[in-house]
């Protein structure tokens, strides 16, 4: 369990390109051993948020102390506990895998009979020891990310950094992905991703926020944050395009703690789904399918910003 | 699978060291990077005096001679335009260099960011490419010298310092173009440097005939690049006729080109890597 070291802390952090203000003064705290996300759609301050973290981008204003370091003046101790795992593979596909994290370990100084040790290790941790020798380029997305994964690592760092860690890959990519982070938490490494994939923030985060236009909207535990602001059940109606609006006014005396009409279906959020689906049933809506679900991330998003997470 | 990433045992953190150490850090990266490539630029670091020294040291050299050499310093025009080709060639090196391999680092491959996110600063890229730089001149000056005294164009055995000069002729290019290459977002302006930088440089900057042969208003253009510093450095070694007074300006201009290129590629290497 995270004991109460606190890794980052960060208070009034603000960043602005000129008159567009990417992040407008946050503030939060990570602590040893946790894995700490950043949740919101694109542009929401996320990225701009960890490359500050990353401490290769300067802060317009706030604070932000990492292990204890300024991240400004002190930029370069801190990037040497750092593991770094951009959204955009920067790999170098004209070199062989391992040649790649032989470079990023000599950046960081390390000898090279412990880069060699290191890599054998990494590259077995990220099943890309049989690939080894061949270059980077043919790899597929899935093996990249992996890779850059096994790179952010060479320097055994005390907090990963993980931008974006799955966007563009596909499902079965994106579980092994999830499957070695997820191993990488047990192991005690600090995490720090950001994500608009709710799926992804559940699985992996123990805590996380939810960011929204460069603020942060709401902070906690993925449970605490559905509990708080959403209910257990959703049920979600479809109904035909010319039915749509009509059914939406006679489901407003559904009894719900919350309804939601989006151009596709129409979310109520209640504590039982079925009691009410039986009560809109009874209201004479029909609707072309129905179905009952828990709430999630999503279902949070939606109610702190009015917007859906990936459009 | 019980592979571990991070054992308990660790080794410590990484090491941040001085300016130096991590400019070599840097340069190991192209070091790498260029045992892919090094038997093909070997190839044509040698074909190159080769064909040029061929055609018109001996091709063309021969056609000169015959009209008398007074212009030239009475010596043969192969003697006359090795040095100036040595030069040149570092010219066109630095700037193979400074361009593309820069631009592919930061907007291609990004492989810059990547180091970026190490204990490597944005000026540490700038020293380990310059670095790497540095070599690349020196190796191929000393192949074009080798080829230089196989055709017999060297008078003087001061000419070993021509490698020097011709890495610091390389740099007062390479400083400045790598701290242009660094802003751009696109490769078309190279062309551009190609066509109405480099050409015109090597053309008239004393490589193929004497300055003094140019009409007299358009000289202090001439004297005022950096590749006619260069080109008269290497022939004063070359024919063994250096003024020392003429060659410490020589050289002070061609430094102070290539310091206040690293002074502005520092800061724009920074500008670009720290957003």
């Amino acid at each position: 369990m995270p004991d109460s070291e606190v890794l980052i802390h960060a208070r009034e952090l603000t960043k602005r390109f000129g008159d567009f203000t990417a992040v407008d003064g946050i503030g939060f705290e990570l602590h040893r051993g946790e894995a700490f996300g950043f949740l919101g759609p694109n542009g929401a301050g996320k990225s701009s948020t960890m490359r500050m973290i990353g401490c290769v981008s300067p802060p317009t204003s706030g604070e932000l102390t990492i292990m204890g370091m300024d991240s400004v003046r002190q930029g370069q101790a801190i990037r040497a506990r750092l593991g770094v795992c951009p959204q955009e593979d920067t790999l170098d596909v004209e070199l062989t895998v391992r040649e790649n994290l032989l470079i990023y370990g000599r950046y960081f100084g390390l000898p090279k009979d412990v880069i060699v040790e290191r890599t054998a290790r990494l590259l077995d941790f990220v099943q890309l020891t049989d690939r080894a020798g061949d270059q980077v380029e043919p790899l597929s997305g899935g093996m990249k990310r992996r890779l850059t994964i096994a790179r952010s690592l060479v320097n055994e760092p005390e907090i990963l950094l993980l931008d974006e860690p799955t966007t563009g890959l596909d499902p079965q990519a994106r579980h092994v992905v999830w499957d070695r982070l997820f191993r990488l938490k047990q192991q005690g490494v600090t995490l720090v991703l950001t994500t608009h994939y709710m799926d992804e923030a559940e699985q992996l985060c123990d805590r996380l926020v939810v960011m929204d236009a460069g603020r942060i909207a709401a902070e906690g535990s993925p449970r605490e944050l559905i509990e708080t602001y959403s209910t257990p059940e959703v049920l979600e109606l479809r109904f035909h395009p010319s039915e749509h609006d009509q059914a939406a006014e006679k489901l407003a005396d559904v009894p719900a703690d919350r309804m939601e009409i989006l151009a596709d279906r129409v979310l109520l959020y209640v504590p039982d789904g079925d009691r009410a689906l039986a009560a809109a049933r009874a209201r004479g809506v029909e609707p072309l399918t129905s179905l009952v679900r828990r709430s999630t991330l999503e279902d949070v998003f939606l109610r702190l910003t009015g917007r859906r997470l990936e459009d | 699978m019980a592979a571990t990433a991070v054992p308990a045992g660790r080794r410590g953190p990484a090491r941040v060291g001085g300016t130096w150490a991590m400019a070599v850090r840097a340069f190991r990266f192209w070091l790498v990077n260029y045992r892919r490539t090094w038997r093909g630029s070997i190839y044509s670091s040698v074909a190159n005096p080769i064909l040029y020294l061929g055609a018109m040291g001996l091709g063309l050299g021969t056609l000169v001679d015959q009209h008398g050499t007074a212009s030239l310093g009475h010596v043969s025009y192969l003697a006359f335009l090795a040095p100036g080709l040595l030069a040149a060639g570092a010219l066109q090196t630095a700037m193979g260099e400074a361009t593309y391999p820069v631009l592919a680092s930061v907007k291609w491959l990004k492989t810059y960011q990547a180091a970026a996110a190490t204990p490597l600063r944005p000026a540490d890229l700038l020293h380990g490419h310059l670095l790497f730089t540095s070599m690349r001149l020196a190796m191929n000056s000393t192949i074009f010298l080798i080829v230089m005294s196989a055709f017999g164009a060297v008078q003087s055995a001061w000419v070993v310092l021509a490698i020097p000069v011709c890495v610091l002729t390389g740099m007062a290019f390479a400083a400045p173009i790598e701290a242009f290459a660094i802003t751009r977002d696109k490769d078309s302006s190279f062309a551009v440097l190609y066509r109405f930088g480099l050409i015109p440089l090597f053309l008239f900057s004393g490589t193929f005939f004497p300055v003094t042969q140019l009409p007299a208003w358009i000289r202090p253009v001439a004297y005022a690049t950096p590749l006619w510093h260069g080109v008269a450095l290497c022939r004063g070694l070359s024919l063994g006729t250096t003024d020392a007074a003429a060659a410490l300006g020589h050289v002070a201009y061609l430094a102070a080109l290539a310091l206040a290129g690293v002074l502005v590629a520092q800061r724009n290497y920074r500008r670009r890597l720290y957003v």
